[in-house]
């Protein structure tokens, strides 16, 4: 039993966290009360930082828990219980768009696929490729820093420019006049 | 037992001893000698000083000095009636209480207490040491509000959904200045691991309290509201919600999320110990003449463990202090300091670190 535990634990917990993922992302579009479906997220969200935990990214596990675990998370639960639930569980919230979300369904997967098949057969993934700089080991948070702010700084920088232009468009969109 | 260690090393294989076995029992230890110990006579030593500001006597019947009454009180909350109101959605009702002790309990495994061991095979003060040490404090931290929002839902009741409701909001508003005062010390350290953070205190001279006071007095604010303590207990305002978000519970529940309250400040007061007094470090580390300080006549490293200690009473008291002190805040100042203050005070502050930083 230990033997087996030690030898495949981390085939075991990779499929538990993964099964717990794909079960709760489903459970994100199929409930009908939008509080069940918010904590479905936030399970979404917590096995997805596992797994980013498994794969030795721990900054992007960590920032996962933080940014959508405390942060973005609270926020939906905390809009969810201002608005009236009673009225919200009569309306069909997502099921409208069945033929664009089909097809863009399809090409996810298609994409994802042509990835995977791309990939060398029983590639293992360069684990040491996340936390080490120059052949030097130096933890995941300075690795990811460091290609973060030197090869795909412009990237960064655009991603950053979209996020405010959101956020001024929210402020826009919410002033009262 | 080192004899013990070493028979159970031999029992179990080096994999499972380093990996499983140690660190199931320096969390036994952590937890069961050191945190749940603290917080009874935390809630004692409350009840004591604010006793004392209001000049009471505090509770004094059971045992000397009073000193059994946690363990009286324990026994009352653990045989009360489990209450479970009617229509409350139960497994949100009893989960609530469970998600604020948990992620409280599980920071605990990176704070240092003491030095790290200072000969091979030595005793190291702390359960593990991890390089995103800071962001996972920062992660947990914020995981105890489902907790308080699940409850106040759960309980199908107006003062648990409003004490929710303004709990979320306390939390986004404060999670922001203290993500931004952590950053300060992080920049000056170089590092997200605790232990580094501490070695890089007594690398540098001096505890970052001195260069990073406006980032300590941030924290220490957005800890208090994060915690959910006077004056930024409006969750369980008593003077207009009844007790809040935990206003159905009773018996143990209750004890969960009273548990979780002080679990959280002792966190709260660690990180800051940790970050910007210095963890285990004497007062002055650079200054020679002091080193008699350092305690060095106790074994494996216990002076750092008393002088953590000795600082993590000091913020215990003074969350006490508080409490006896200020009048609690409106919930529109309350957002008005956080947004329009605290962030605004954090930023400036990181922004001449990082300036700081580049030039110096």
């Amino acid at each position: 039993m230990i033997e087996l535990l030690t030898q495949h634990g981390e085939a075991i917990l990779f499929y538990a966290f993964a099964l717990a993922a794909v079960v709760s992302a489903v459970g994100v579009i199929s409930l009908r009360n939008p509080m069940y479906c918010a904590l479905s997220l936030l399970v979404t969200f917590l096995a997805v930082a596992a797994l980013f935990l498994m794969r030795h990214a721990e900054l992007l596990g960590m920032v996962q828990l933080f940014v959508y675990g405390g942060g973005i998370m609270v926020l939906f639960l905390f809009v969810i219980m201002l608005v009236n639930l009673h009225r919200l569980r009569e309306v069909r919230l997502f099921n409208e768009q069945v033929p664009i979300a089909l097809v863009l369904g399809v090409l996810l997967v298609a994409l994802f696929g042509w990835v995977f098949l791309s990939l060398p057969a029983s590639a293992p993934g360069d684990s040491t490729a996340l936390v080490s700089l120059d052949g030097e080991v130096v933890g995941n948070a300075k690795a990811v820093a460091w290609v973060l702010y030197t090869e795909y700084l412009l990237p960064f920088e655009i991603a950053s420019i979209f996020l405010l232009v959101a956020m001024i468009g929210a402020v826009v969109l919410g002033r009262r006049d | 037992m080192s004899g013990l260690l070493a028979a159970m090393l031999e029992a179990t294989g080096p994999t499972l001893f380093h990996y499983v076995l140690v660190p199931l029992i320096k969390i036994a230890i952590v937890l069961f000698a050191g945190v749940l110990p603290l917080i009874m006579y935390l809630v004692l030593a409350e009840r004591k000083v604010l006793g004392f500001m209001q000049a009471r006597v505090g509770p004094n019947r059971v045992g000397l000095w009073g000193l059994l009454q946690p363990i009286a009180d324990v026994m009352k909350l653990l045989v009360k009636e489990d209450v479970v109101p009617r229509r409350a959605v139960r497994w949100a009702f009893v989960l609530g209480p469970c998600l604020v002790v948990a992620p409280a309990f599980v920071i605990f495994s990176v704070i240092p207490f003491g030095p790290p061991a200072a000969t091979e095979g030595g005793i190291s003060w702390f359960v593990t040491d991890i390089n995103v040490a800071l962001l996972m404090v920062l992660a947990l931290a914020t995981l105890p509000v489902y907790g308080i929002i699940l409850g106040g839902w759960g309980s199908n009741s107006k003062f648990s959904l409003l004490g929710g409701l303004r709990s979320a909001a306390q939390m986004i508003s404060y999670e922001v200045p203290q993500g931004f005062a952590l950053v300060g010390p992080l920049l000056l350290a170089g590092t997200m691991s605790l232990v580094g953070i501490v070695e890089a205190q007594r690398d540098l001279g001096m505890w970052f309290i001195v260069p990073q006071f406006v980032a300590f007095f941030v924290f220490l604010v957005a800890g208090v509201a994060e915690s959910n303590r006077n004056p930024f207990d409006l969750p369980e305002a008593e003077s207009e919600l009844v007790a809040g978000f935990h206003t159905e519970y009773t018996g143990i529940r209750f004890a969960l999320f009273f548990l979780g309250e002080y679990a959280n400040m002792i966190v709260v007061s660690s990180v800051a110990v940790t970050l910007f007094l210095g963890g285990w470090l004497r007062p002055f580390p650079s200054v020679e003449a002091l080193s008699f300080l350092d305690l060095s006549f106790l074994p494996a490293g216990l002076g750092g463990v008393v002088w953590f200690s000795l600082k993590l009473f000091v913020f215990l008291f003074v969350y006490i202090w508080f409490r006896g002190t200020f009048p609690r805040y409106r919930f529109d100042q309350l957002m008005a300091l956080g947004w329009k203050w605290m962030i605004p005070l954090a930023l400036v502050n990181l922004f001449l670190t990082g300036l700081v930083k580049v030039w110096v």
